[in-house]
């Protein structure tokens, strides 16, 4: 807090009263009318100019549709991407050079860009695309610079830096910190001061957990001041089954998890075993590698067990048609080409969709290699339309296994089923020989080209002859160790779970158009200490939570924010919602009502009346799904990531907050702030419950008004309320109980909500009133932060 | 330092931003206050260069209502009249036809095709002589006023991918829907309402279901969500306060909720704290605007007679029609009707009676109902499915009964009011039904034009997302300009 105010102070010269109002919306609208006129008046040309850091962004976002990797749309023959081709001459006009080094006037590259001949300026008008005169700026000194070109940054393989020398050296707890701080420090910025211990608890659990701490835990936490507290609270996170419930909920996501078929019927699928087991191989730290090479490629494993078959449930995961009438190929080339993308976008990085109907127009993937991939996953014993809406035999497609008793007792012990009903899940499984892949011209299902065979960019890195031309060659791929992306796309991923942003912004796309990294460095850093320690992921998790980056306080201090505005160097640490998922398991474990089980078959809490029934098709009568029937009891009180996904119609709790409709691989969620939360927050039985049960256990426990609203406020929020936050709510209970004493009615109407038993010796206005301040601290902003 | 706030600016995309604020402030008015002296013209943008409640050009249209015909109802049975199909009634469908295109499972096993006409009558109407069948006698009467369209196409074969690709632009993925892209474009009128609504209905025939994703905001903010409504006691999703808890008790609540928010923000200094304020304020208001905008009780006798006694039972289509004229005319933008129920793969004679009478009256009454209050003009009302039925019997013809299969070659639905020209008939399809014959209107034609009526170029209405630049139109269409006015 201290430091930041000296840096205040060293900017405080230069900041005029203009740029303290720019912070304002008007000043913010100053700028984009700065952008707009193209003149950024401040914005500095570098010294040197990079070609990955300045060039290439202005070139694939504005070039390459054009003049790039797609073989078919390339205009005038002339090709920017690629070095070699750059320095041709033109085809139209052999004396004219694309790219001539040092010599801007002699590029047609530039002459274009400058041209005010609206027949020769590039981009053409139609494209409605343009440069700003800073990025001509840039390139016109590119080329004098030489035109150099570089390869894309993502597809060297990462080498690990030293770690930067930095001036506070007192402040970093690992690697992390030293790269974070350099790049603080090069700006003149410096950290924020470390966060208090009750935030910090609440922080990490919810990070590591997705629950609140317990009274218990925070209790333990704020009396241990041992040295290594924070660090023994960190491992004893890591070690609870909760762990694994809250890693799974992005893994779900990136695996397009429900529990339905999708499509027009949309009936009942029982995949949700494959679910258990990301739960179980997080939590028993099954190391990366071994986490996806399951995954992809478990059933073609030397002697695969049943567990790594399971596992291979991941690619099963899509959407099967179970409309009658289909074509069977038009939809088991969709399956295909899903888990295509859903490679390319959840393990690689790459979006692979654009090439299924031509050459990518960004990145070097040509058509022809995104069918060579797609021939890794073309080779499935299935067909595009199985069976229609039915009766159990449907709820998984093959190939499919059944769970056995004998595995539930043995090797799947970790999958929570209690009856003694048939139990399958969809799995892969490849056909005894070969199904011949073509290129599908225009992507299409029944336009077959040039066939082709398995095979990977060698752009990104060459498959190697020794390997296995199927999915478990390619999962070896993925874990060579030049590969340049596949520990750099899940770091990045982990770094945007703990810190809200990615180091590369644009977690499911490395190519040319995804952003570049905010610190590569620390990127590369973190890939190969990843990489080389086993693919470790809850050494990776703890190392990003015991950095001193992560410590920092959330507070923006008066003033501050304007010199790190998007927190990008990490001044200080993120705050940001928590997930739907969580939001749920939040008010569940507070209120004390979480069932605290782990697995089973997905469960369906209070939803409002007549969803499913308004938008089920006629055939849905003969499925599980065209009528909602909610679950009772226990099942009402479990996990968020529990709720049961109908993919048409997912659970409105979920949607509201943002959470994914799993349709396709969804690497990242958006977070908005809209009223529906508002509305849902206030309104929805859950809550409401769980307000109810809070406040009767307070009253039984007899404690004084001010204890019972302080320890509700600690379960909630997770801290000590202020004393002037206690009187505000001390005011709103006398004022609700008033309400409440005047009128007992009402307060019997407030308190029916829920199937929760009543307590009946409660008194009923004291009840309500009490349920009403609860209800309100659930509303409370900070509530549903992580801060 | 000012370098740094300059690229902080730069780095907010300009729409990004003010659709921020406008969450709270409601954009088209943010919009125009802004609009004179920054924004007008056009000049050099990268890409994507509407700002929330600003269109690309003057519009004709502001808002659109959607009568979405789920399950695709015939053409050949209601505006497409084939008298050669009844000649050749049970004949065989010819080879040099049907040009070996391609069939759904459904009946691509069927030995035979045997062609069939409509088993109802058609009559012309209105000054453009436009074809209806007996089935939708009210639609007959407002012929002059509606732009049928007799040459849509579709890519697509199967419900799913259909309704998909008509509502989003693609059959497959997750992408913003229509009503998503218009609120995305133009922003909301009404800072009460959202300005995407959706409304669904049931009818007696068989029926495909409906998915959320149909009104997804695909890759954009979630404030584009379509919001579904329905006429019951809770209109909006957790809209009504609880049993036992009065208005006031909920505005005391938040206010004492901001007092603790704003507690949190001294500590913080969080500017997303206020910024959750406004959404509990906007939720409040939400609670009262919503009940007015979608309370019925207040509509006079006579307009119930003209949506037909249906309109009084709260989750019909005829109700939902008045309800989509009453949140129109609150300012939201797209209101999204979907009416199950028109997949007459058998038993079409019987079924599609009781589907033509459900949204018939209704259909028409919105038209009129418009048109007397003087916002037909610029409220653009479109009617049709997904895709059209084929011209030969699916299953056993006899002289009473038959079906029809999936046929995307060509289909018929209409448009009225928002610049489109009343009282025209545009496309034809041959003399059987099946192949266009003259000016086909593709869906990414049909979805360009939409947005162009709203001042909306459809290339220019682009979201980048995962290094892609995004359109509802995906690669291709055209506004079709004979429709205009």
């Amino acid at each position: 807090m201290l430091l930041n105010v000296k840096v205040l102070a060293n900017y405080y010269r230069i900041f005029s009263s203009r740029s303290l109002a720019l912070a304002g919306i008007i000043g913010c609208l100053l700028l984009f009318a700065c952008e707009r006129g193209g003149s950024v008046g401040a914005d500095s040309i570098p010294d040197q100019i990079s070609y990955n850091l300045h060039i290439r962004p202005i070139l694939s976002d504005n070039c390459f549709a054009c003049h790039g990797p797609d073989a078919n749309k390339r205009e005038a023959g002339l090709r920017l991407d690629i070095e070699k081709e750059a320095f041709k001459t033109l085809k139209d006009n052999p004396k004219a050079h694309t790219l001539v080094p040092g010599n801007s006037n002699q590029s047609e590259v530039y002459r274009r860009l400058v041209s005010t001949d609206l027949n020769e300026k590039m981009p053409p008008p139609e494209s409605n695309l343009a440069l700003t005169s800073h990025q001509i700026k840039l390139i016109e000194k590119w080329i004098k610079q030489g035109a150099v070109y570089e390869p894309h940054w993502a597809f060297i393989p990462p080498k690990s830096p030293e770690l930067p020398a930095v001036k506070l050296t007192t402040w970093p707890n690992n690697g992390i910190d030293y790269f974070i701080l350099q790049e603080q420090e090069k700006r003149r910025l410096l950290p924020n001061a470390e966060a208090d211990k009750e935030t910090l608890l609440r922080r990490l659990c919810l990070d590591l957990t997705g629950l609140p701490p317990t009274l218990d835990q925070m209790e333990r936490f704020m009396l241990d001041t041992s040295e290594d507290a924070y660090e023994s609270m960190v491992d004893e996170l890591l070690a609870s089954s909760a762990y694994g419930e809250k890693m799974a909920v992005h893994w779900m996501d990136v695996a397009r998890y429900a529990d339905s078929h999708g499509y027009q019927d949309d009936n009942f699928r029982s995949q949700w075993p494959w679910r258990d087991w990301v739960i179980y191989a997080f939590n028993k730290n099954l190391p990366y590698d071994a986490f996806i090479t399951w995954q992809l490629a478990g059933d073609l494993l030397p002697n695969p067990t049943k567990e790594q078959i399971l596992a291979t449930g991941f690619n099963r995961n899509h959407k099967i048609t179970e409309e009658g009438g289909v074509i069977d190929e038009e939809y088991r080339v969709e399956y295909v080409v899903d888990r295509t993308n859903t490679f390319g976008k959840a393990i690689i990085g790459i979006t692979m969709e654009c090439a299924q109907c031509h050459d990518h127009k960004y990145d070097p993937i040509s058509q022809k290699d995104y069918f060579q991939l797609y021939a890794f996953f073309n080779n499935i014993r299935e067909v595009g339309h199985e069976s229609n809406i039915g009766g159990p035999n449907t709820y998984a497609k093959h190939p499919k296994i059944e769970i056995t008793e004998e595995d539930l007792n043995g090797i799947l012990s970790f999958v929570n089923k209690k009856d003694t009903l048939g139990l399958i899940v969809s799995v892969m499984g490849d056909l005894d020989s070969i199904r011949p892949t073509h290129i599908l011209e225009r992507g299409v299902y029944d336009a077959p080209g040039e066939p082709v065979r398995p095979d990977l960019p060698e752009s990104i890195l060459s498959f190697s002859d020794d390997l296995p031309k199927n999915r478990l060659g390619l999962a070896k791929w993925l874990f060579d160790p030049k590969n340049p992306l596949t520990s750099r796309v899940f770091v990045n991923r982990m770094w945007k779970e703990i810190f809200g942003r990615g180091l590369v912004e644009t977690v499911g796309d490395f190519g040319m158009q995804g952003d570049l990294p905010t610190h590569p460095e620390l990127l590369d850093w973190l890939s190969v200490d990843f990489k080389e320690n086993g693919w470790d992921i809850k050494r990776l998790m703890k190392q990003l939570v015991t950095s001193a980056t992560y410590k920092q306080s959330a507070a923006i201090p008066a003033d501050f924010a304007p010199l790190d505005p998007d927190n990008a160097y990490y001044t200080r640490a993120p705050r940001a919602r928590i997930k739907a998922e969580f939001v749920k398991d939040l008010v569940m474990a507070s209120s004390g009502l979480l069932v605290p089980e782990v697995g089973g078959p997905s469960v369906k809490p209070y939803q409002p009346p007549g969803l499913w029934e308004a938008a089920a098709s006629t055939g849905a009568k003969f499925g599980l799904l065209g009528t909602y029937i909610q679950d009772t009891g226990d099942a009402l009180y479990r996990r968020g990531l529990y709720t049961f996904i109908k993919r048409t119609l997912p659970p409105p709790s979920m949607i509201i907050f943002d959470a994914s409709n799993r349709d396709t691989c969804e690497p990242d969620r958006t977070t908005t702030n809209t009223p529906l939360q508002a509305l849902l927050m206030m309104n929805d039985p859950m809550v409401l419950e769980a307000s109810r049960v809070l406040a009767a256990r307070l009253l039984e426990e007899g404690e004084s008004d001010e204890h019972k609203l302080k320890k509700a406020f600690k379960l909630i929020v997770n801290r000590t309320p202020l004393s002037s936050e206690i009187e505000i709510l001390m005011m709103h209970y006398a004022d609700q109980l008033q309400l409440y004493k005047n009128d007992p009615a009402e307060a019997e109407k407030a308190l029916k909500i829920g199937e929760y038993p009543q307590v009946e010796q409660l008194d009923v206005a004291e009840q309500a009133a009490l349920m009403q301040v609860v209800s309100l601290m659930y509303n409370l902003e900070e509530t549903l932060m992580k801060s | 330092m000012e370098n740094k706030l300059i690229e902080h600016g730069l780095n907010t995309n300009r729409r990004h931003f003010l659709s921020k604020l406008s969450l709270g402030l409601g954009s088209a008015a943010l919009g125009s206050l802004l609009i004179p002296d920054l924004f007008s013209g056009s000049s050099g943008e990268a890409y994507g260069d509407a700002v929330a409640g600003v269109p690309h050009f003057a519009p004709k249209a502001k808002r659109v209502i959607y009568l979405f015909q789920n399950g695709a109802p015939s053409q050949l049975e209601s505006f497409d009249y084939k008298p050669k199909l009844r000649e050749m009634w049970g004949e065989e469908l010819p080879d040099s036809i049907r040009q070996g295109q391609r069939l759904t499972g459904m009946t691509s096993s069927q030995s035979s095709f045997p062609m069939v006409g409509s088993i109802y009558d058609f009559q012309q109407y209105g000054q453009a002589r436009a074809w209806v069948s007996e089935l939708f006698p009210h639609t007959a009467k407002i012929v002059d006023d509606i732009c049928i369209i007799k040459s849509m196409h579709t890519e697509a074969i199967n419900h799913d991918p259909a309704l998909t690709f008509f509502q989003t632009g693609a059959q497959q993925g997750n992408r913003p829907s229509m009503g998503a892209w218009l609120s995305y474009g133009l922003g909301s009128e009404n800072s009460n309402l959202p300005a995407f609504t959706v409304l669904l209905s049931k009818g007696k025939g068989n029926g495909q279901g409906v998915y959320s994703k149909l009104w997804s905001n695909g890759f954009l903010e979630s404030v584009h969500q379509g919001v579904q409504f329905s006429s019951g006691d809770d209109p909006v999703l957790y809209l009504s306060n609880q049993e036992g808890m009065s208005r006031q008790q909920r505005r005391k609540m938040l206010d004492r909720l901001a007092e603790l928010n704003h507690l949190s923000f001294q500590k913080l200094g969080d500017p997303e704290i206020h910024a959750k304020v406004a959404q509990y304020e906007m939720a409040y208001r939400m609670q009262t605007a919503v009940p007015e905008a979608t309370d019925l009780s207040t509509e006079p006798d006579m307009i119930f007679d003209l949506y037909g006694e249906e309109s009084r039972k709260p989750g019909t289509f005829a109700a939902n029609c008045l309800l989509a004229r009453k949140l129109s005319e609150n300012g939201v933008r797209f209101v999204q009707l979907y009416h199950q129920g028109w997949d007459q793969h058998g038993n079409l004679p019987n079924e599609m009676r009781d589907q033509a009478k459900d949204v018939d009256q209704a259909s028409a009454a919105l038209i009129t109902d418009l048109k007397q209050r003087g916002l037909l003009d610029e409220t653009l009302v479109i009617w049709g499915g997904e895709f059209g039925r084929t011209n030969y019997s699916q299953g056993k013809l006899t002289k009473e009964n038959y079906g029809r299969d999936h046929h995307p070659r060509c289909f018929s639905i209409w448009m009225a009011g928002g610049g489109v020209k009343p009282g025209f008939v545009y496309g034809e399809t041959d003399e059987f039904g099946y192949n266009i014959a003259k000016d086909p209107v593709h869906v990414h034609d049909f979805q360009a034009t939409v947005l162009h009526q709203l001042g909306l170029d459809h290339e220019r209405l682009i979201y980048k997302h995962l290094g892609r630049r995004f359109r509802l139109t995906d690669v291709s269409g055209h506004v079709v300009k004979d429709l205009l006015v």
